[in-house]
């Protein structure tokens, strides 16, 4: 499947308070956390996202807490996919497990620059920059994430296990 | 093959063999740990799962202290969701009320983590019990959920940097100043995706708090863990926890290291980390004239016991000064039992300070010691982002105890040396 839309990009270090500050954690409503996503960035951030919209950002996209409710934000807010130079670790686990496409890019992320139209193939492993023409390519997805990619997820990916064990 | 600590502890671990950096291995788990923010998620998944129930109910510890004593009617109902889950499962380490501590305080503290374990938390400062010989680390609520119901979770194996630290340390500079100034030199992505592995004389002569400090921020450098070897410091540590049958355990000579950071400590300064990362350190006589408003002390970082006792040191017979809240949270009921009986609360109260439960509170912004717009704090915790302690327009200074305590007399952030 391939993600269109218009780039929306974000620094270098985006942590995890910037995506959602701790004082909305106090619920895991996903429309809810995607109303305030980015809000300890800017206020408001969010009205700027149409549904389809890519983020795209610098180095170590996600550092700070284990917070799931990052990606849940991101989704919430209405982007499926995220294009960075790197993202931080537990952030790039918690993508995964919650279904948001997060796509490593490198030095390329500098190729997109905010409202551009992107298009993202994660399968190919190549994003274009349609408004450019440029087109990059990501790192491929390891093979053991992609068992938990094709049960749907790591709810998933558990479920069959407990069957197979049961 | 000669190896790091980090891959002899997921060996033990692990059916697999556990070669090279970048491999993905399958190891159980010692411990999985959750909080009151993300309790609740690992809970809906744990459920979507179709898990039944935990893989052992001793080794799940669920710790509400992001949010309590409770602030609001939402938090409160997050954690009654974690009380319900605990109590239906039967899991034996749930903490909440008079028992609850900040987790990584806590749990080292009641033996539930120890050398060489593998504990995954849902809390990126599980890192922590690396101090200890752990190999330990944080995720996110759905792994946790999947840890609970399997009892064991997927690592890619780190590469990893190892850290020497040796030198002569100098008064009013310890645990903490080594660490803000390794993530200070190796930046807030330095360790992404890698292990620490700290060494070196300075690390043997530290405590064992000393140690869990250091580990605490690894994640600040971006690392999966940040490791200590287990020595006979370590053991003594845990066995007063109450534990039996940790073993030692350190790197093979002619272990692998991607690269070594070296940090001599001789002639060092209190370090203080400056808005908005952890890694835009500064010596603190290059910090100059900058007035604080609210200086906290507590936290995973340093709430423990020495902290407490290296920020009394600063404020006996002092005065905080009449423009800064000085708040003082020790982490774990242990410790304030600790604070009572050695007199250490006399001094706080003497000095002005408010002195408040085990709680993470002011840390994240969660509650108890909240900023306005354009006020600054001086901070013994771990992250300094724009806006983690309250408004976007506020200010997080990381520093050590007693720096804390020095700033919080004075009003300016000043070495504990000049009051």
């Amino acid at each position: 499947m391939k993600y269109k839309g218009k780039a929306h990009v974000v620094g270098a270090n985006i942590d995890t308070d910037a995506i959602i500050p701790a004082r909305f954690l106090v619920t895991t409503d996903e429309a809810e956390l995607g109303a305030n996503c980015m809000e300890g960035q800017e206020e408001g951030w969010v009205k700027r996202v149409s549904p389809g919209d890519i983020m795209v950002a610098g180095p170590n996209f996600g550092c700070g807490s284990s917070r799931e409710h990052a990606p849940i934000a991101i989704k919430g807010a209405g982007m499926p996919v995220v294009v960075a130079h790197s993202f931080a670790r537990i952030f790039y686990r918690n993508g995964f497990n919650m279904g948001l496409i997060l796509l490593e890019v490198g030095d390329d992320f500098a190729k997109f620059s905010d409202g551009d139209q992107i298009e993202a193939d994660p399968e190919a492993g190549v994003v274009r920059n349609l408004t450019t023409g440029v087109e990059v390519t990501c790192q491929p997805v390891p093979p053991f994430m992609n068992e938990i990619l094709n049960a749907g997820g790591l709810v998933g990916y558990v479920k069959n296990r407990l069957a197979q064990s049961a | 093959m000669p190896r790091t600590v980090a891959q002899k502890i997921l060996q033990q671990h692990s059916d697999d063999t556990v070669g090279e950096a970048g491999q993905i291995v399958r190891c159980r788990v010692s411990m999985v740990l959750a909080n009151d923010i993300t309790a609740p998620l690992a809970i809906k998944s744990f459920r979507a799962m179709g898990a039944a129930d935990v893989f052992d109910k001793d080794k799940v510890a669920l710790v509400c202290d992001h949010f309590t004593p409770n602030k609001d009617i939402d938090s409160a109902e997050q954690v009654k969701v974690v009380r319900e889950f605990a109590k239906e499962k039967g899991i034996t380490h749930y903490y909440e009320g008079g028992n609850v501590g900040v987790e990584h305080a806590l749990l080292p503290e009641l033996g539930l983590v120890g050398p060489g374990d593998i504990v995954v938390g849902a809390d990126s400062h599980t890192c922590t019990y690396g101090g200890l010989g752990a190999f330990a680390t944080g995720m996110g609520s759905t792994d946790i959920a999947g840890a609970m119901a399997l009892g064991e979770t997927w690592f890619k194996v780190p590469p990893t940097i190892r850290v020497e630290i040796t030198g002569t340390p100098e008064k009013h500079v310890g645990a903490k100043d080594y660490i803000l100034n390794l993530i200070g030199k190796i930046g807030v992505a330095g360790a992404l995706y890698k292990a620490l592995e700290f060494g070196g004389g300075v690390v043997d002569g530290l405590s064992i708090e000393g140690r869990m400090t250091m580990a605490n921020m690894a994640i600040e450098a971006g690392g999966k863990v940040g490791l200590f070897a287990s020595d006979a410091k370590t053991l003594k540590y845990t066995k007063a926890a109450g534990r039996k049958g940790d073993e030692t355990l350190s790197a093979d000579s002619g272990a692998i290291y991607e690269r070594v950071v070296d940090i001599d400590v001789t002639g060092m300064e209190p370090q203080i980390a400056c808005p908005h990362l952890p890694d835009n350190v500064k010596p603190v006589s290059e910090v100059k004239d900058v007035e604080i408003h609210q200086a906290v002390i507590g936290s995973c970082t340093n709430g423990r016991i020495e902290d407490m006792r290296e920020a009394a040191a600063i404020l006996k017979g002092r005065k905080v000064s009449s423009s800064v809240r000085c708040i003082v949270l020790p982490a774990t009921p242990k410790i304030w039992r600790q604070c009572m009986d050695e007199g250490l609360f006399a001094i706080f109260m003497d000095a002005g300070a408010v002195i408040g439960p085990p709680t993470c509170g002011p840390c994240l912004g969660g509650h108890m010691g909240i900023l306005a717009g354009g006020e600054r704090c001086i901070a013994t915790t771990n992250r300094n982002f724009k806006g983690r302690m309250g408004s976007l327009q506020a200010e997080v200074f990381l520093a050590n105890p007693a720096v804390a305590a020095a700033s919080a007399v004075t009003g300016i952030i000043t070495h504990p040396k000049d009051i």
